[in-house]
């Protein structure tokens, strides 16, 4: 434990990207294997269920630390992270443990969710006893389930490469999709065997960065693809040994909740492996997110919200192939090969993502117009002579979003943030004018910086009318132009509108709370954009 | 309040008795300074009485016209109807605690402390009275400061280590006081030590004044550009921009402040290392000199007062929170230390 504390620590303590490879690449050099792939199972994010209630670990901290239950809820406030504070508050240890990593993790940790109460008390105050700050710290991550480190999966594999002498693009495949975390697993990751033995194992799927320059800067129209960028959830489909996988991009295996999908990809022949995205389909149109979500959410589906919210793969690109990788070819070649396989299966529920004729940059402006309609982003471009890549990256791939609706809004309420805004007032709602009254209709965290989030969180401390526990309401005098991606009519929402990805477009100080829109701005911004929202029963 | 022989006014802490303000944020006929830190020290008043070992950074601070008397730690002096001495506070060089006596009653005024050692300034000396006002800047648990070895063995590992690829490790610092005291630990034989202008005039002061401390160089004095890979440069925390730090191509940044503790504050400065270092007590510093001054009322005042005021209630002491600042509310977190 305490290695791996160490390693946490310098990876925490520096924002150098050399640095950081240099600790992973020293603990990897000493760690034994048991403890390596842990190391790498959380590195890469991959964080175990939260094993006790932090209701129980906050008392137990203060019972521990001999602290009031206030005055650990006042040094909560200010430290801003639960694990941290426990940490910072515990007396020092009584004695220093020299167990490793893999097997606090598979002795005490995993075992915690179903222990008795008692015992699960005794593990935890135990393991306090025998671990110094840094250990706790690490330790109440991993027990409150918000193991978080500042590194990318990339320089975790960057640093297994240097260690290994394997090439990072076969670490990251090996990476993806489950596997156990033994001692056997970091052998055959760091192996310089290629052989692949996993037929569930997707690919490291290729993500955009925002276009970030004019599109004449992209060169010649005729060399990109065109696609129109959709809002489900992107996915894998991997068909192999008779067998179909589901693999969302957050590599969870989703085969189980979109049988309708996996039904389709049946069909395909073996070593086929397509990227595309899961769609709320009806009536050729998409439905809107939220229809989707009330299917994220379900462990088994039932056959009403199969009726209800039918979804169905939209391919975007060939991946395998006659059980070969498929990703260095070019894009033209890959789509080419791609319409002639959905083209075969001719089923509606594994379509092809329909690429734009529009001939010129221009023409395809124009057309952009039409996304909120459609139901859609944006466009995605990719240059049709490129590969298929590892991550995200810049070059092959940009996704061109149109621009967010807006309206301006009043800070009503505040609440502190975590993290780098620890302590902060950086949590906000946001209200729209009603008559009289003011209507909260979304809540955003992003877009100020931090010279104006110290500004607000000043303003705030200064104009608090109440508080809700964490939540205080302020005095409405700020206003802000908030954007969004799309909206639509909600129950579940005070203000009847329900907004996607709310986020801060600029504090306008040149206005009052009666500049502020009001609901009818929302009622009229939903009726112009919402295809969805006008046709999709409430 | 009550008994105390003090009273809080816009203008400050006011001793009717000894007709002075104590650290008044107007101006004032006659002023006593605890120390010469901005938020403690202000121009404009007639008169400043301040301990001896900080008279030149009080001038300095305040400008060469201010008339400033000064009087040695401990010495006892007569004002109106009250006994007034001054005695270590070990926060900066010449910080003093304020001690008045009347008729028997003592009341302490503590400015800023802090009870760890620092080579730069006299010790704190622990008072017992029966009014105190003490800060409570770092007023919680969470705040506990790591040996000043520990801390300053870090700063050199780090220096060294930025040296050994090539870069200039710029450390930011208050320019009076924790500047000051980090030169005093830093290893002048990793390499050259430079300095901001800030730190360097204040630097200077305190030489004036015997403190020893490792030689410095200005950052721009001439001959410094080739020096500056592989040096460490103290830098106040204002220097934190483009302007500024383009002399430096190579660099690596750190912060050292008692907020450091605190994990979202490190992250907060984007710099690549946070230092825990402070000029003020942690919260076993303070509870341990405020339960030793035997007082039989509490005042607290800076950062979380009334935390450590409902604590010391708890406790059994009389506490309450006694708002000194100019400012409607605490601004946590930005606070000079």
């Amino acid at each position: 434990m305490k290695l791996f504390a160490d390693l946490y620590r310098r990876l925490d303590e520096t924002t150098r990207t050399n640095r950081k490879i240099a600790a992973m690449v020293a603990y990897f050099r000493t760690a034994p294997p048991e403890d390596a792939i842990w190391a790498v199972r959380f590195l890469t994010g991959r964080r175990p269920r939260r094993g006790v209630a932090t209701r129980q670990l906050m008392t137990w901290a203060a019972e521990q630390a001999a602290v009031p239950n206030w005055l650990f809820e006042a040094s909560y406030e200010v430290v801003g992270d639960l694990a941290e504070t426990i940490a910072l508050l515990l007396p020092p240890p009584v004695r220093q443990s020299r167990r490793a990593l893999h097997n606090w993790v598979e002795a005490d940790l995993l075992p915690l969710k179903d222990m008795a109460p008692e015992e699960r008390r005794e593990v935890v105050l135990r393991a306090w006893t025998e671990m110094d700050t840094g250990q706790r710290f690490v330790w109440n991550k991993l027990l409150t389930g918000g193991f978080r480190v500042g590194v990318s999966q990339r320089l975790v594999v960057r640093a297994l490469a240097a260690v290994s002498g394997v090439e990072a693009n076969v670490i990251a495949h090996r990476l993806m999709g489950e596997w156990a975390p033994t001692a056997a697993t970091y052998g055959r990751l760091l192996s310089s065997d290629t052989e692949d033995a996993d037929i569930s194992r997707p690919y490291p799927f290729y993500l955009a960065y925002p276009l970030e320059a004019p599109m004449a800067e992209l060169g010649d129209r005729g060399q990109w693809q065109a696609e129109w960028k959709w809002d489900g959830i992107r996915g894998q489909i991997i068909k192999r040994g008779g067998q179909v996988f589901i693999w969302s991009r957050g590599e969870e295996l989703v085969s189980h909740k979109y049988p309708e999908v996996r039904q389709a990809a049946a069909q395909l022949p073996d070593g086929t492996v397509l990227d595309g995205e899961i769609l709320p389909w009806r009536a050729g149109g998409p439905l809107p997110f939220g229809e989707l979500q009330r299917r994220i959410g379900r462990k088994s589906v039932g056959k009403k919200l199969l009726a209800e919210v039918p979804v169905i793969f939209l391919a975007y690109d060939l991946l395998e192939w006659d059980a070969t990788d498929q990703r260095q070819r070019p894009l033209s070649e890959r789509r080419g090969r791609l319409e002639q396989i959905v083209a075969g299966l001719g089923d509606s529920r594994l379509r092809i993502s329909p690429t734009a004729a529009a001939p010129s940059w221009q023409a395809l402006a124009e057309l952009r117009r039409s996304a909120r309609s459609r139901g859609v982003e944006g466009f995605m471009l990719k240059r049709l002579d490129g590969a298929y890549q590892v991550g995200r990256r810049r070059g092959g791939w940009w996704k061109w979003k149109i621009d967010p609706l807006t309206v301006d809004a009043v800070l009503l309420y505040a609440q502190r943030g975590h993290g780098r805004r620890a302590g902060l007032f950086t949590d906000y709602t946001f209200a729209v004018r009603d008559g009289e009254k003011l209507v909260p209709f979304a809540k955003a965290y992003s877009g100020l910086t931090d010279a104006e989030i110290r500004e607000v969180d000043r303003f705030i401390q200064r104009n608090t009318i109440d508080r809700f526990g964490p939540v205080r309401s302020v005095r409405p005098e700020l206003v802000f132009e908030i954007g969004f991606d799309s909206i639509r009519p909600s129950t579940r929402h005070k203000s009847g509108v329900a907004v996607r990805f709310p986020r801060i477009l600029r504090w306008r100080r040149d206005k009052r709370p009666r500049d502020a829109d009001t609901r009818e701005t929302l009622a009229a911004l939903m009726s112009a954009t919402g295809r969805m929202a006008a046709t999709f029963p409430q | 309040m009550l008994d105390s022989g003090l009273q809080i006014t816009p203008k400050g802490l006011y001793c009717p008795e000894g007709d002075f303000y104590i650290d008044p944020v107007q101006p004032v006929p006659r002023a006593v300074i605890t120390h010469a830190h901005a938020d403690h020290a202000r121009p404009g008043s007639r008169d400043y009485l301040c301990a001896m070992p900080g008279r030149d950074l009080l001038q300095a601070r305040l400008g060469a016209a201010a008339r400033i008397e000064s009087m040695a730690y401990g010495d006892r002096r007569q004002i109106g109807g009250v006994t007034l001495s001054l005695h270590p506070a070990g926060h900066i060089l010449g910080s003093a605690q304020i001690r008045i006596e009347r008729g028997g009653r003592v009341s302490v005024v503590s400015g800023d402390y802090k009870t760890d050692p620092d080579p730069t300034c006299t010790p704190l000396t622990p008072l017992t009275c029966h009014h105190f006002i003490s800060e409570s800047t770092f007023g919680l648990p969470i705040f506990k400061w790591p040996a000043y070895e520990t801390v300053m063995a870090e700063i050199n590992a780090w220096w060294a280590a930025n040296r050994d690829e090539g870069l200039t490790s710029v450390l930011f610092v208050y320019a009076l006081g924790k500047a000051q005291r980090v030169l005093a630990g830093l290893d002048p034989a990793i390499g050259p030590i430079l300095t901001h202008g800030a730190v360097e005039k204040v630097t200077a002061t305190y030489r004036n004044v015997g403190v020893a401390l490792p030689a410095t160089r200005h950052v721009d004095a001439p001959d410094t550009a080739s020096d500056r890979t592989g040096a460490l440069v103290l830098a106040p925390p204002s220097a934190h921009h483009p302007a500024w730090m383009r002399r430096f191509r190579k660099r690596a940044t750190a912060f050292a402040s008692g907020w450091m503790r605190i994990r979202g504050h490190r992250r907060r400065r984007a710099v690549d290392r946070g230092f825990v270092i402070s000029d003020h007590s942690d919260w076993e510093g303070l509870v341990a000199t405020v339960t030793r001054s035997g007082a039989d009322w509490i005042g607290l005042t800076h950062g979380y007062a009334a935390e450590m005021a409902r604590w010391l209630q708890d406790q059994g002491h009389t506490a309450e929170v006694i708002d000194l600042s100019d400012r409607p509310a605490p601004d946590r977190g930005d606070r000079l230390e």
